[in-house]
């Protein structure tokens, strides 16, 4: 099935993926041209590939399809993304994977400020590096970072878990680096097989909450 | 929310469809920015001594009267050619004095640009309808800013419209919203620069132009305002030689740039830049927070 998008209408494609695909069709996008929302609420494992860049809002709320973006994404990428699995060649904007729950968004190049924002179990692999404020208040689920960290990273974090291989700019309110143990060693080794990428492991470093913000202390009451 | 692009020519042949590529980007920019429309483009240049000065004024504007005016108090040999509701003066003498001796004693309109190359249109309504009246398609030129605008923080009116002018053939753009302009207005007041809104983006124009004035450069100026100014803020400056962009140190206010070996473009959204020939082969990025770009010619 093929939708050109400079002939039919984004709607159009977005009706085709919620109501007639199933999980063996194969979708091709041509003509994105930076458009919003495209592939948004896909609830089929079906595959979509789109050829070429793609505006705000990107593969939002996916569930089960494999949608793959031959070029950069715009803000917003697989927002509230349930299952299945995102992958962008190229950049992707700011917030990608905000406040999603599941699957796996892959990320090629980088991926700039506030990537997997309030995170709810979705794992996130960048080829490159990360924006500020990434993980921010980030609950359940993995990010992953070939390259650097900008600054504040994983402020004020709940239990997701960060690696990042490069350097980290600066970590967020609460957010420490810990021990890099048998089970991380496997969890990172699995998320980068799944990403079709390969690091030597011993370079990442891990990041997540040191768990002062659970409970209130006594001593911040005049912060209140 | 509002719209801004930017294009800037490295190969002459596109300086022709300067006008009609900026148009398709702006369409493109339409519903970030409903409200208004307005350009800054760069072309034919002046002899030198000379300066031109883009008047705004409106439907029942006498330009003849106007010329009359210019030609009897200040240069005789002026020259005036109206493009719907503004014009472009052209005169004989120093760029700051005649734009104080045009605001003294040429009523009702009001100065949007002031340069040798600068020329800015700006007016309410649709962009599409916007481009229309001014002709934009048919404009040549070596670069182009333009903006659409969602008014959030003042009113709609043509004078609150951007590119705001900041100086000789320099102009701002800007999509956000500027939590210190109250103040900060009061403050630049104080030193002289003149304001013609409650708008908080000509806020911003206006720090740029105090900051020029003082001997900064314009990178200086830029540096400056990451500092003085608070907000959100994606910034396109016009000037002379090219344009550059700033974005603020948080950066949720979106922005794409792209480069080709025939053009550099900016804009909010990829969608702008997917109107130009041979965006395929651009290199596609997002500008760095508080991080200055910018283009010149050499």
């Amino acid at each position: 099935m093929e939708f050109d998008l400079a002939e039919t209408g984004v709607r159009e494609l977005n009706r085709f993926l919620h109501d007639t695909a199933s999980s063996g069709s194969r979708v091709e996008v041509g003509n994105p041209s930076g458009r919003h929302n495209i592939a948004v609420g896909a609830m089929h494992g079906c595959t979509v590939r789109i050829n070429g860049h793609v505006g705000y809002y990107c593969a939002g709320m996916n569930r089960n399809a494999d949608i793959v973006v031959r070029g950069n994404a715009g803000p917003g990428l697989a927002e509230n993304m349930m299952s299945g699995t995102v992958r962008v060649q190229g950049n992707a904007s700011q917030y990608c994977g905000a406040t999603a729950h599941g699957g796996l968004l892959v990320v090629e190049g980088d991926a700039s400020a506030r990537c997997g924002i309030s995170l709810k179990g979705l794992d996130i692999v960048v080829g490159g590096s990360i924006g500020h404020m990434s993980a921010f208040m980030a609950q359940t689920g993995r990010l992953v970072v070939c390259g650097d960290a900008a600054e504040s990273l994983g402020d004020s974090i709940y239990e997701a878990r960060i690696y990042v291989r490069g350097k980290a700019a600066g970590l967020g309110t609460d957010c420490i680096e810990k021990p890099m143990e048998g089970e991380h060693f496997e969890e990172l080794g699995e998320l980068l097989d799944r990403a079709g990428m390969s690091h030597p492991m011993r370079e990442f470093r891990r990041y997540g909450s040191a768990r002062r913000l659970y409970n209130f202390d006594v001593d911040n009451a005049s912060a209140y | 929310m509002c719209g801004i692009v930017g294009l800037y020519t490295k190969n002459p042949e596109l300086e022709s469809s300067l006008g009609s590529l900026l148009a398709a980007m702006l369409n493109q920019m339409a519903d970030r920015g409903p409200d208004s429309a307005g350009v800054a483009i760069y072309r034919n240049r002046v002899e030198a001594g000379s300066v031109k000065i883009t008047l705004q004024g409106d439907e029942r504007t006498d330009w003849n009267s106007v010329l009359d005016r210019i030609r009897g108090g200040l240069d005789r040999s002026a020259s005036l050619s109206p493009l719907a509701t503004h014009a472009v003066i052209t005169v004989a003498f120093d760029g700051d004095r005649a734009a104080e001796w045009i605001e003294r004693n040429v009523h009702p309109v009001r100065i949007t640009s002031n340069g040798e190359l600068i020329e800015i249109f700006k007016e309410k309504g649709q962009p599409e309808e916007v481009i229309r009246t001014f002709g934009l398609d048919a404009m040549a030129g070596t670069h182009a800013l333009g903006h659409t605008r969602m008014a959030t923080e003042s009113a709609v009116t043509t004078e609150h419209s951007h590119p705001f002018s900041t100086g000789m053939d320099l102009c701002l753009v800007h999509n956000g919203s500027l939590s210190n302009h109250n103040r900060l207005r009061e403050t630049l007041r104080a030193e002289g620069i003149r304001f013609q809104t409650d708008n908080d983006s000509e806020v911003a124009a206006g720090y740029l132009t105090w900051r020029l004035k003082q001997g900064a450069t314009l990178k200086e100026a830029m540096e400056a305002a990451l500092i003085d100014l608070d907000g959100f803020y994606t910034f396109a400056i016009g000037t002379r030689d090219g344009f550059a962009v700033l974005r603020d140190p948080i950066a949720c206010k979106p922005a794409v740039i792209a480069e080709t070996e025939d053009w550099v473009a900016m804009s909010s959204e990829y969608r702008a830049i997917a109107q130009l020939p041979g965006n395929e082969r651009a290199r596609v990025w997002e500008p760095n927070p508080a991080t200055i770009y910018s283009w010149e010619r050499d």
